[in-house]
Formats: C-alpha cells, structure tokens, sequence
C-alpha cells in the first residue's frame, strides 16, 4: 500500500502512514497537540498549520473551504478531522 | 416585593426605550429573579437583557432582543421609538437565547428586516430557526450597514464567549454595542454605570465565569476596540457603560492577562496527587524529582488536603500538569474529578498533562484521566506509568523517566521519534 509521512512538529514525531489516513487519526493517538470539538468539519477547533508539504493532501472540500473561510484561516491551513494525507512528507502543527 | 436595586427606581421610560446617545435607545427587558444563570453563574441580583435600536435616516436597525420570556416588554418598548416596517436591520451580536428569545416573532413583524450576524453565526442560526431561506448577511470586521446618514460596522470578536460572538460599532455616538462582552448580571432600572449601586464585583464575577475560559480571545478583541473613540460601551446584560468606559476596557486587559513571565523563568510542572497507602505518593515524588532534575520548576500538591478553590489558579498558570490516582473500585478519585471537572473555567490548549497512579489488580484510573487530559484538549504525549500495589525500582525508575521526559518536551528537547502507524494502539 502507498505510504506518507506526516511530523507533527509540536511532539517531535513522524508517523509513517497509509495514503487516505486522516490527521486526526494519528494526531490524538500520539499526543500531539491538534485539539478536536465536532470531529466533523463544521466548528474549526482543529485548525492546523502545513508547515509543508500541503500539496500531498487530498483538496479541501468545498465545506471545509467555506469553514475555513468563515473561521479566517490563514494560508496553508487545514482542518485535522477532514485533511487526508495522500502521500510524501507533510509538516503540521497546531494553529 | 422588588429586590432593592429594582424598588431604586420605576421602570425607566415607564415602559418604553430609553435614550442613551443621540437617536439611540436601549429597549432591554429586566430579570430580577434569574437566580442562576447558563448553569455557570450564581446571579443573585437577576440580570437585565440589554438590546438597542439605532436610528438613521433611512431606516431603523435592532440590535439583539431578549429572553423569550421577557418578549412583551422588548416589543413595548421598541414599539414606543419604531415602527416594524421601518426596521432595515437586526444585528445579532451571537446567537445565545437569552439574545435571540424574540427573534422569531421580531422576524415575523418586520417585513423589511435583514440579519446581520458573523459568519461563524450562519450555521449555528439553522439550529435556533429551522428555517432555510432567512434574509441573512454573515459579516466581518469592516462590514458596515448604512441606516442613511450614519452606519454600524462590525468587528468580528469569535469567543466572547461563543465562537459566533462579534461587536457592532456606531461611528458617530461613539457606542460600541459588545454583546456579552464587558456584562454584568446585575438587575438596576437605573441603567447606567454613574446611577446604579456598586457592581465591580458583579463585573469581575461575570468575567471570571464567562471570559476566562476565552482570556486569549479578548486580549485580540482588545486590540481591535481600543483604538475606538468609545463614548459608550453598551453591553447585553446589566449596566450601560457610559461614564467611565475606559475603565471597563483597561479592566478587561487587566482580567485577560496573560500573567507575567518573568525573563528565563523555568516551564512549571504541578503534580497534584492521592495516596491511601503512600505508593501513589512516592511514585509522585520520583516523578517530581525527575522533572526537576531536567530544569522544570515543580509544586506537589496533595490532592487530599489541598484547598480547591485555588487549584485552578495554579493550573491556569502552568505549562503542564501531572495527575496521580490510585484506582479505587475502578476508577480514579473524587478529588481528582472535582479538580478535572472544573478546568473548563481556564485555558487549557497548549498545555501538557501526564497520568500515573499505583493499581491492585485493574488499574482503571491511569486511562481514565488520561482520556479526560485528552478531552479537555491537554497534550499526552507520553504514556501514563502505573505500580501494582508498592512500586518496584523499576516502576520507580520509570515514574522518574515520565518526569526527565515530560521536562524534555516542555523544553524543546524531546528526541524526534519516527513510528509506524501499525505500531500505534
Ligand atoms: C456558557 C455556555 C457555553 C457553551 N459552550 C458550548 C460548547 O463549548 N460547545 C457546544 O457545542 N455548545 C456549547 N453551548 C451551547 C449549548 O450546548 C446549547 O445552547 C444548548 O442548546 C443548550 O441546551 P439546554 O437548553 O438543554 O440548556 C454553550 C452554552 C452556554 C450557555
Ligand atoms: S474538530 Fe470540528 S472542524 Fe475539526
Ligand atoms: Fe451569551
Ligand atoms: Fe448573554
């Protein structure tokens, strides 16, 4: 299976991951600082910064683009119970 | 029988609006008998809903209502300054319902009305309506609305106390409508800061309930509304601000923080703790020691003896906090979920939490803190250590490396790991 690498740079931690895995479902098992309410794209609680690699995630919906407009984000930032990692090295950390 | 702040005064405008800038009136609603408030608050003076019309030249504006309960008075008073079809606006500074009460049947008598609310509002407004097509304009700060000769404009403010929570700026009076922001729960028919009784307490008070929680947001709303030539601050609930509304600001930042870091002061660490036998104790202990010994400044606090109250403060100002439980038939403490149940008071993101506790045969309260660290949005990023029974060197030992590593991550210094997904639980 295709694999990706995600840091997430506020514990020190690169996971190793299948390509399609969410940041949401490593962020939480490893600690990291990525804080989550709704867990369904909707109240912007889990806004996170790609420090790089935002090209290796799968596009933002059109939801979660309007969520992200609503909430002011800033460039190059996404949600962590929607993004899904597809491949290569992506950074992150919380917003 | 009225409470004493209430019998101070008749009702004011003897039922209808109340002047408090040029072409601006207040037409509010009075609750002397709230006694508890969003299931946070002691409001042992009741509360006042404070909302607002402006009017211009070419149409009138609304700004919030009131509980629904208390829609007859709102609409009285409006009535006395308004006609309905000459609302043009009706501005919702966030959507809570003790300011959105009225707000179907306002709706419904203003042909002409559009909403005015922050865009995080939008979605929230279809669980309070249940309606899909609304005459509905989601703003941002600088939006502006002109009433014909003078305009509100917004200034997006989010958790003030909800996310939806924004301030509406009228130029020319100088009155910048907070909503919930720079409230109290005081019930005075005498309105205004310079005729009312003493309410500082009440204002900290509602501040500490309220506000806390969001300390970060309202320093950046601060910013936004301190260059404001503010003449007056009229805020949702309790006493209209005019007299001295500096002073409410700069109270504000004073409330808001943050705390004063001194230059190169250490990251803290609080380790709060239960021993019924002395093996949770002495895994705290190690455990201290360790963090210490790699450069964090550390408090031990004895769970069973500690005074509450004050424990919210010490975690408020902490970069982590370490938890330690015996598991008692199945789960951690009491004292411990009396401590972990009241730190939604404070701001938490950011900071970092660890559990560790000394078990008999289950071990329950480790995970379960744990877990509860984690929904309060603590980062974990160590696992938590338990003893069974009297801890062994090794348990110690590995007490002692929760607490070196801890300090490690507080510091910067944590080794970077690479894992596997597969490899994670
Ligand atoms: C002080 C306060 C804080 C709130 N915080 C949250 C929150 O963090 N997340 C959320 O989803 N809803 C939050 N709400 C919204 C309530 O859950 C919502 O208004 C609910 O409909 C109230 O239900 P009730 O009528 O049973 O009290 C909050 C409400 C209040 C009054
Ligand atoms: S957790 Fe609510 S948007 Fe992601
Ligand atoms: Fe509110
Ligand atoms: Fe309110």
């Amino acid at each position: 299976m295709p694999k990706a690498n995600v840091t997430f740079q506020d514990v020190g931690i690169t996971v190793s991951v299948p390509a399609g895995t969410r940041l949401i479902e490593v962020s939480e098992k490893i600690g990291a600082g990525i804080t989550y309410g709704c867990r369904e794209g909707e109240c912007c609680t889990c806004l996170t910064e790609v420090v790089s690699g935002y090209e290796h995630l799968a596009a933002p919906s059109v939801l979660e683009d309007q969520v992200l407009k609503d909430n002011l984000a800033p460039r190059h930032h996404r949600l962590a119970c929607q993004a899904q990692v597809l491949k290569g090295d992506v950074i992150v950390k919380p917003a | 029988m009225k409470p004493a702040d209430m019998s101070l005064s008749p009702d004011p405008g003897h039922g209808g609006a109340v002047e408090i800038a040029e072409r601006v009136h207040w037409i509010g609603a009075f609750d002397p008998w709230l006694r508890n408030f969003d299931l946070v608050l002691r409001t042992e003076r009741g509360t006042s809903y404070n909302a607002y019309v402006v009017r211009g030249n070419r149409g009138v504006a609304v700004i919030d209502t009131v509980k629904a309960a208390f829609s007859d008075e709102f609409f009285r008073r409006l009535e006395s300054v308004a006609q309905y079809e000459e609302i043009q606006a009706i501005v919702l500074n966030h959507l809570e319902p003790d300011h959105t009460g009225a707000l179907p049947e306002l709706l419904r008598r203003a042909p002409n009305a559009r909403l005015y609310l922050s865009a995080r509002a939008k979605p929230m407004l279809k669980g309070l309506l249940h309606a899909d097509s609304l005459p509905v304009t989601p703003v941002i700060t600088g939006d502006t609305v002109d009433l014909g000769g003078r305009s509100l404009s917004f200034l997006t403010t989010p958790c003030l106390h909800w996310p939806d929570t924004q301030c509406t700026w009228l130029e020319d009076a100088g009155v910048l409508f907070s909503g919930d922001a720079f409230g109290s729960h005081v019930c005075d028919a005498r309105l205004f800061d310079d005729a009312v009784g003493d309410f500082r307490r009440d204002f900290d008070y509602y501040f500490a309930h309220l506000m806390r929680p969001f300390k970060a947001h309202v320093r950046e709303a601060l910013d936004l509304i301190d260059p404001l030539p503010i003449r007056t601050l009229a805020p949702a609930h309790g006493p209209v601000l005019r007299e001295t509304p500096q002073y409410y600001l700069r109270r504000y930042r004073q409330l808001a923080g943050p705390a004063e870091q001194p230059e190169g002061r250490l990251k803290r660490l609080h380790v709060f703790y239960l021993s019924a036998y002395g093996s949770t104790r002495a895994m705290a202990g190690v455990l201290a020691a360790g963090a210490e010994s790699s450069g964090l400044h550390v408090s031990l606090h004895d769970l069973e003896t500690c005074a509450p109250d004050l424990l919210i403060d010490l975690v408020e100002e902490a970069d982590a906090i370490a938890i330690g439980s015996p598991t008692i038939n199945g789960d951690a403490v009491k004292p411990v979920w009396d401590l972990l149940s009241s730190l939604n008071a404070i701001e938490l993101r950011g900071k970092f939490g660890a559990a560790f506790g000394a078990f008999g045969w289950s071990g329950e309260a480790v995970p379960l803190i744990e877990e509860r660290l984690r929904g309060l949005k603590l980062r974990i990023p160590l696992p938590g250590v338990r003893a069974r029974l009297i801890p062994t060197p090794e348990e110690l030992a590995a007490c002692r490396r929760l607490g070196v590593e801890l300090a490690k991550h507080l510091t910067g210094k944590a080794d970077h790991r690479v894992i596997d997904m597969a490899t994670l639980a």
